[in-house]
């Protein structure tokens, strides 16, 4: 691991032991495998321990580590024989928003998410991830793509937010996205929305009006970043942790106050550490929901969405919480 | 007990309410200072320089309704703190300063009305309550209202005054964004129309919502309206931000407007627009 957040240090002295122990045996010859059974052991209960007691800024930056799996690496291994798209056939294409259409259990899948990037140089051709109008315009006609051929479509959620930008606002952010959150009620093909890393706020949301919602157990979805939080209300940047604790924004949280259907439980010590047993979880989850929602006629499909939103986060639904 | 006109309603006041709210009140953007009651009968809009002043939601449905015929519902709707939020003031505080500011239990005023005889469900922002921020209660009853229309088959009007999200209510409040959209989304497929007021400020996730669904959207002059905070989007950017950026005739000319419209006009304009739109029969 060579990215370590403050709290993974623990964790990485233990695995520089393991490591320095299996070194020694090797060249002393001398059988060190009792001692190293215990140390793995000894790992995965701290790892465990760790990771169950993560505090929400801990989670926060769990969320946005640049090693855990990325939206790209999702539908390599959801959709291996994907092919992308581009372009809102108005203005631009956005690499902020991929879209990918593929075959998932002998059917098409189509696949869009926000493309953060892998290293620097993605990062930031892809903008960290943060979308423009265009961005949003490419997905909604990608989703009226898949409905006319029946494909269902799973939105990959991970980013800041949508772009604060001077073209942005000229090209209408705030339409673009207001579009997506109207149009996706209308769309006949079942929709499932996961946030993997971080869900920030409108831009987020752009792309997550699914029947289903999960998140990602280390993940995160909040209406403003901590940081933003902290700026505005507490009018000091410093503040962002505090701000994370009373946005209540983990996927834990998030399950509580029922706003999420599920959370997705990821390998031990993160998603980062096994990626591929990370997008297994995901895919298996996705995979048992869309035979679910596959029993739906495309009237009653719709139906449900708006019931679900209906429900959710309403008046009658906020008045079992009291802070 | 003396009367006195504020807008189109004659209101009694005591005389000693009278003393304490004698202000002055200075205009920001020309700086001249201007009594209440003249700032009032001018529409709140400075004599001077045309600065428009933000109404708060009696003067509104004043200037727009006919007089008498708002029927409120859903009024009973108050917030309370769902996270336990605490920042500079506990959530809970906030709100029960507000209520006590504005005499209103929410940011926004719903029922309906008629404008120039034309039947229509009507939503009206309130800035001065937490900023005329979105949070459950005004998505609540933004959707109870479209639902409302849909049903009744009339069209939807909303003056839309706001900051954005609620981030008290935290996830609570973005989802609100999803609930009225998906509302207004039902009301348009019924054929219904929906017309947005975008007044000074209309930004963030209300911006990103209900408020550009509008079949028609409207502004009034000057007015910010945006997505993005401009701080925000210098600080990001880097760059200096064109004149006039994020105000309403900055929009007008990029296309995301149909009508930048004065106060003392909206009545008349949407008269205009229903008469097209609902046609009655002749008799």
């Amino acid at each position: 691991m060579k990215n370590l957040l403050p709290f993974e240090k623990p964790i990485a002295e233990m695995e520089n032991k393991i490591q320095e122990f299996q070194t020694e045996s090797k060249l002393t010859g001398i059988d060190l495998s009792n001692s190293l059974d215990q140390l793995k052991k000894d790992l995965q209960v701290e790892t465990k321990k760790i990771f169950e007691n993560l505090n929400r800024w801990e989670t926060v930056q769990l969320a946005r580590h640049i090693d855990r799996p990325k939206t790209i690496d999702f539908v390599k291994q959801i959709i291996p024989d994907y092919v992308f798209f581009c372009g809102d056939r108005l203005f631009h294409e956005d690499p902020a928003i991929f879209g990918a259409m593929g075959t998932f259990e002998e059917k098409n899948l189509m696949m869009i998410g926000h493309n953060k990037g892998k290293d620097t140089k993605e990062n930031i051709l892809c903008n960290f991830g943060c979308a423009n109008p265009e961005g949003y315009r490419k997905a909604l006609r990608l989703m009226r793509l898949a409905e006319k051929f029946n494909a269902p479509i799973i939105t990959i959620i991970d980013t800041q937010g949508a772009n604060p930008g001077i073209i942005a606002e000229e090209n209408g952010q705030s339409e673009a996205i207001a579009r997506n959150l109207k149009e996706m009620f209308s769309i006949s093909v079942p929709i499932i929305s996961v946030v993997i890393g971080e869900g920030g706020s409108g831009g987020a949301l752009g792309i997550g009006i699914g029947d289903k919602i999960f998140m990602m157990e280390h993940s995160i979805y909040s209406v403003i970043s901590p940081e933003g939080c902290a700026s505005i209300l507490f009018r000091d940047a410093s503040k962002a942790q505090v701000s994370a604790e009373e946005l209540k924004l983990t996927a834990k949280d998030l399950y509580h106050y029922q706003l999420i259907d599920h959370m997705i439980a990821e390998p031990i010590g993160g998603a980062h550490r096994n990626p591929k047993e990370a997008i297994d979880t995901v895919k298996n989850q996705i995979s048992k929901s869309l035979k679910e929602l596959s029993l739906l006629s495309s009237e009653s499909l719709k139906e449900a969405r708006y019931q679900k939103f209906r429900k959710l986060a309403s008046y009658e639904s906020s008045q079992a919480f009291h802070g | 007990m003396i009367t006195f006109n504020r807008g189109n309603i004659p209101i009694k006041i005591k005389e000693q309410e009278i003393i304490q709210s004698t202000d002055w009140i200075k205009c920001p953007s020309c700086k001249t200072i201007t009594y209440h009651k003249q700032l009032a009968e001018n529409l709140q809009i400075c004599p001077k320089c045309n600065y428009y002043f933000k109404m708060n939601a009696e003067q509104r449905l004043s200037l727009l309704v006919d007089e008498g015929t708002f029927l409120e519902i859903n009024q009973e709707l108050s917030s309370h703190d769902i996270l336990g939020f605490v920042d500079s003031k506990p959530y809970k505080k906030r709100i029960s300063d507000a209520e006590e500011k504005t005499n209103l239990k929410e940011a926004i005023i719903t029922g309906t009305a008629t404008i120039e005889g034309h039947p229509i469900a009507l939503g009206i922002m309130e800035f001065e309550f937490i900023g005329g921020s979105m949070g459950v209660v005004v998505g609540e009853k933004i959707l109870r209202l479209a639902e409302l229309a849909t049903s009744k088959n009339i069209p939807l009007f909303i003056v839309v005054s706001s900051g954005g999200a609620r981030m008290q209510e935290g996830m609570f409040s973005l989802l609100q964004m999803a609930r009225t959209s998906g509302a207004i989304g039902r009301l348009q497929q019924n054929n219904n129309l929906f017309i947005t007021l975008l007044t000074n400020p209309t930004t963030g996730g209300v911006s990103a919502s209900f408020a550009f669904l509008g079949d028609i959207i409207m502004a009034e002059p000057g007015a910010t309206i945006g997505f993005a905070g401009a701080r925000v989007i210098e600080q990001t950017t880097r760059q200096k931000l064109p004149p006039k950026f994020q105000t309403a005739e900055f929009l007008l000319d990029h296309g995301q407007l149909d009508k930048i419209v004065e106060r003392k006009h909206i009545k008349r304009l949407m008269g205009r627009i229903l008469s097209f739109f609902y046609r009655r029969e002749l008799a």
